[in-house]
């Protein structure tokens, strides 16, 4: 493992948070995403159904 | 072909589906081999001993939070000018994610702020003007959730763009407007001698155009669920008419 000194805390905890958010940025997107996509195909097929 | 055939939300949906795969790759791609070169392969420097690793993750956000708020304030001209859906919708999907950039660039730069300076936090003005423009995107996102017909909160939030645009803008300028401060001046330059050493330059590169995929790849995600969540509006309030 690299060795980071003095210093680790810092450089470890940056990478770690930015990860962290950049993660749950992801996540989320993907999740509203697929729940938005989810309810137009609702939409769209009782629409067809209903003609 | 024309540049405006991309307001047509179909086309628009079509256009994006076909590039986001290749987009999704690269971003991965570029991502993980900045940072790892970044990490593992980049000497520590003078001055900074190990915390210029930092600088990977903390240039390219603050740069990403800088240039979110300008595509917005582009897409958002656009939308008052031309009235293209798309664009007020792209606005909007940027906005979460030029927030993200602006607080990985807060947050990263007071880590690395409390060794170099001393301090998490100075009043210096462009860590200040990065505060507010912070504060611009949450009260950007906050006008979109608070405004219930879309066409009205496309109008107010692109006119708050508009004056949040000087806060990006002087986020970025700051240090040059103002001589003093905490902050040194930028990292990367079109003037080689302003530049950091090559053997950071490159990897920061590398980081940059990484965390430039990322942001395209989710505004277009995002955008891609605007246009939809906008046809799940226009379906249901069709359905409460019939």
């Amino acid at each position: 493992m690299i060795d980071l000194g003095k210093y680790a805390a810092a450089v470890l905890s940056s990478y770690g948070i930015t990860l962290l958010l950049l993660a749950g940025l992801i996540a989320l997107t993907l999740i509203r995403g697929a729940r938005v996509r989810r309810h137009l195909d609702q939409l769209e097929a009782r629409r067809t159904r209903n003609g | 072909m024309s540049l405006w055939e991309y307001a047509n939300p179909q086309k628009f949906m079509r256009t994006s589906q076909m590039v986001l795969p290749v987009l999704t790759v690269l971003t991965v791609l570029c991502l993980t081999a900045g940072l790892l070169w970044g990490f593992f392969l980049t000497p520590e420097a003078v001055n900074f001993g190990s915390t210029v690793k930092i600088i990977y993750i903390h240039v390219p956000a603050a740069l990403m939070a800088i240039n979110a708020w300008l595509m917005m304030l582009v897409t958002s001209l656009i939308w008052l000018v031309r009235r293209h859906h798309v664009s007020a919708l792209a606005a909007r999907a940027a906005a979460p994610v030029g927030l993200t950039m602006t607080l990985i660039a807060l947050i990263t730069g007071a880590i690395w702020g409390q060794p170099m300076w001393g301090t998490y936090w100075a009043w210096d003005p462009r860590l200040t003007s990065f505060l507010i423009l912070f504060l611009f995107y949450l009260g950007y996102i906050a006008l979109w959730e608070a405004i219930e017909n879309p066409d009205a909160a496309a109008d107010l939030t692109s006119v708050l763009c508009l004056v949040g645009s000087v806060f990006a803008l002087l986020s970025r300028y700051a240090v040059n407007f103002w001589n003093q401060g905490l902050h040194q001046g930028a990292s990367l330059s079109l003037d080689k001698e302003e530049n950091v050493a090559d053997v950071f330059y490159l990897p920061l590169l590398v980081c940059i155009a990484g965390f430039v995929l990322l942001f395209i790849t989710l505004v277009l995600l995002r955008t891609r669920t605007e246009v939809r969540a906008r046809r799940v509006r226009a379906l249901i309030t069709r359905e409460r008419m019939a």
